[in-house]
């Protein structure tokens, strides 16, 4: 079979599994807060066509504007730091600092001052996920081996040649791993954003339905918000596939 | 012309609590298209050399010339070949052969011909997409041979090249290492560990005495490079001659057999 194939079997595999397992609980609880998983889908796939569709929408963008922004913020301050022991000295104090502050606190203060609409969960997200890649570029161009370094140096490599030929590739599968550490609490800090300030997106579509009691359309949401958290991670994974192809070769 | 020549270059390594003389004074003339093997006890400042012979460090005095210049900075035709390959996992053969030519920015076209022509020399022709991660040892010591030479390098710089290989993987790249010297006729200096090594591809053996380093002997080895001259009795001399002198500087600790001075020399991984 070819890696393909069974990359398909085994997905269908464990799909099966967990529609096995919702429909097991969703019997033992007997309760309508947990439908099981055929009219969960139903009430899905009925939603989808009319109001889910568009707060889909709206909390993909503002999952991927965030991280986006996050990204290309973080990751190339990050690598500089890890490369240069004097802005390092400077931004260290700052970063060991700020690092640990949970960022969601600052929600109702963004809610506040840039409203209830994208801006304020964008802003929130694009912190959560900045810290996270910050620190781990940081650390992953620090680890690099000087011998890599040096080779390149001595075939006459600048400073942008360094970090285009090893600092970069040698952090990306570093990057890749804090990214899908990231996008996973970035979608959990948006279901908690939308559903306090603002009536779009699908955090604010699942609380909705809980205060009306429509519990299947509130599975309906939660389905959507799984999907949103499956298809970031896959898509990280496509491309990590694709850029760190060596870390898949090694014997 | 790629001659190197180094006057009391000295160079002091400051570390924390405490400063480590790595050189002192050290001089040392290799002649254009002479392969010398440097070879010394741990730490007396053999990759040091190479890194200031290739422009990576600058000394604290003294200086280093090749071909009549200054070292100022890395040079274009010269190649560092360090004890790692220096191979970046994240290329393939080809890119990492490649890549020397493409920090120099040599056009895509000339730089594929070089590269090919310095892989099929090396036996790498059929490997060129495949990583380093997924070669042997031997093939990736290969693939850094073939990198100094897409880059056409008078001055050949080799760390320990082979320090990591298993005994016929290493022979059978001292045989690639001399047969690419016997057509090209580059300066070659290689630091190494083992004896037999330096005696094979050098055709001085510079003895270096332990930290500071400086120039304790050098033996001659004129027939160097001559066909089958590792089976020869004169290789054996050579190799027990240095022996001796490595004895002497310390270099193989208790390990010295005084009646037939066979040991092996320090720092063996």
């Amino acid at each position: 079979m070819s890696g393909w194939g069974r990359k398909v079997v085994g997905y269908l595999g464990a799909v099966a599994a967990i529609l096995v397992f919702w429909q097991l609980g969703a019997l033992a609880l007997d309760s309508r807060a947990l439908p099981g998983p055929v009219p969960a889908l139903a009430a899905f796939f009925s939603a989808f066509g009319s109001e889910l569709a568009p707060h889909l929408a709206v909390s993909t963008w503002r999952v991927v504007a965030a991280t986006a922004l996050g990204t290309v913020l973080a990751v190339p301050l990050g690598l500089v730091l890890g490369r240069s022991p004097r802005a390092d000295a400077v931004a260290a104090p700052l970063i060991f600092l700020t690092y640990p502050i949970p960022k969601v606190v600052f929600l109702p203060v963004l809610l506040v001052i840039l409203g209830l609409g994208d801006a304020s969960k964008i802003v929130l997200i694009t912190l959560i996920v900045f810290f996270q890649l910050l620190v781990t570029a940081r650390d992953a161009a620090r680890a690099i081996p000087a011998g890599s370094v040096l080779s390149v140096r001595s075939l006459g490599a600048g400073r942008l040649d360094v970090f285009r030929h090893v600092v970069v590739p040698a952090s990306l599968p570093d990057i890749f791993t804090a990214l899908r550490i990231g996008t996973g609490t970035a979608v959990a800090v948006l279901f908690l954003a939308e559903s306090i300030g603002g009536t779009t997106g699908l955090g604010y579509y699942i609380v909705d339905a809980w205060g009306r009691l429509a519990y299947d359309a509130m599975f309906a949401g939660i389905l959507g918000m799984a999907l949103l958290g499956v298809v970031i991670y896959e898509l990280l994974e496509i491309a990590e596939a694709r850029l760190c192809r060596w870390t898949r070769v090694e014997r | 012309m790629a001659g190197l020549v180094a006057e009391a270059v000295s160079l002091t390594y400051t570390g924390v609590g405490r400063d480590t003389v790595a050189l002192d004074r050290l001089d040392l003339n290799v002649a254009d298209g002479e392969p010398v093997a440097v070879i010394g006890p741990s730490g007396c400042g053999k990759s040091t050399l190479l890194l200031l012979a290739s422009g990576l460090l600058q000394p604290d005095s003294g200086t280093l010339r090749v071909g009549g210049a200054r070292v100022a900075g890395p040079r274009l035709a010269t190649a560092l070949i360090l004890q790692d390959f220096g191979l970046l996992p994240w290329k393939t053969v080809l890119h990492n052969a490649a890549l020397g030519l493409e920090v120099r920015r040599v056009p895509r076209a000339e730089r594929r011909e070089r590269v090919m022509t310095s892989l099929a020399r090396v036996g790498l022709a059929e490997f060129v997409d495949s990583y380093p991660g997924e070669l042997s040892g031997g093939m990736r010591q290969r693939l850094a041979v073939a990198r100094a030479l897409a880059l056409d390098a008078d001055l050949l710089l080799m760390d320990e090249p082979l320090s990591a290989l298993d005994a016929l993987t290493r022979e059978d790249l001292q045989d690639l290492l001399l047969e690419l010297w016997r057509q090209r006729r580059h300066t070659c200096v290689l630091v190494t560990h083992s004896i037999e090594e330096a005696v094979f591809l050098g055709r001085r053996v510079i003895v270096l005495s332990p930290r500071p380093g400086r120039v304790a002997s050098v033996v001659d080895n004129p027939r160097m490079g001559e066909p089958g001259y590792r089976s020869t009795p004169e290789f054996y001399e050579r190799c027990a001659e240095l022996r001796t002198l490595l004895a002497e500087e310390g270099a193989v600790g208790g390990l010295v057999d005084r009646e037939t001075g066979l040991v092996e020399a320090g720092e063996h991984r």
